[in-house]
């Protein structure tokens, strides 16, 4: 499946804007990433493992927090997976 | 200092933009390109805000919008330089809020002040930092470049 990485990430997954990995579910999609690119770990993930609570994750067009499975939600080799970091603030 | 280039017209683009949702904030994105001299911004893509609750002084883009955002700017060879919001009759100026939810390492934060309706200063920030607990916001020079009628 066909993982998008957003523009502050790049750096660290090697310059790229896509990254193709082999797994049946989207935690396994992030594994295989961060094997595959050690230095997104930390920014994916908090020292426990976690994924920081600003990092939005989106299977296809759907925000994987509110699939019933979350993150052991199956994956097909057609699936696409968004890493999309939140924006907000103000004055 | 760091420097952002940027076209008069998305400059005055992202202005407008903030004039336009007076008193609510404005936001949107930047699209460019990563140079050694600092990102070249090419256009500006308005964005809603979803902070519907607190619109005078609170912003959101939405992350359904931002991956539309995303596939818009890699059709067009470009990459997110950074985002824009306004301040309504606040300066121009990143606050504790902006910075606590500033994620996107490396781009570009502009910020402009929108006084009694009118724009005025216009600020841009890069996050530096190489880490989520390093962030912080340092100013840039912003450089205009005049379209060739102009000049």
């Amino acid at each position: 499946m066909t993982i998008f990485i957003p523009t502050p990430l790049r750096p660290y997954a090697g310059g790229q804007d896509t990254v193709e990995v082999a797994a049946a579910t989207v935690g396994e999609s992030l594994q295989a990433l961060t094997l595959a690119h050690p230095d997104l770990r930390n920014h994916l993930f908090t020292g426990e493992g976690k994924l920081r609570a600003f990092v939005n994750l989106y299977l296809n067009d759907e925000d994987v927090r509110y699939l019933p499975g979350k993150e052991a939600t199956a994956v097909t080799a057609a699936d696409t997976l968004s890493i999309i970091p939140s924006i907000a603030g103000g004055a | 200092m760091g420097v952002l280039h940027i076209t008069r017209e998305v400059y005055e683009q992202m202005r407008a933009h903030g004039e336009e949702t007076y008193p609510h904030e404005c936001c949107g994105a930047l699209l460019g390109k990563s140079t050694a001299d600092g990102w070249q911004v090419e256009a500006a893509v308005r964005a809603g805000n979803t902070r519907t609750d607190s619109a005078h002084n609170r912003y959101q883009i939405s992350p359904v919008e931002l991956i539309r955002i995303e596939r818009e700017a890699r059709g067009r060879g470009l990459g997110i330089a950074g985002f824009y919001h306004s301040h309504p009759d606040h300066p121009a100026q990143w606050s504790q809020t902006d910075l606590a939810e500033a994620h996107w390492l490396g781009c570009c934060y502009v910020i402009t002040a929108v006084a009694q309706g009118k724009a005025t200063v216009t600020n841009s920030f890069l996050l530096a930092g190489a880490t989520e607990e390093e962030k912080r916001f340092e100013l840039e020079i912003i450089r205009i470049k005049e379209a060739p009628s102009n000049l």
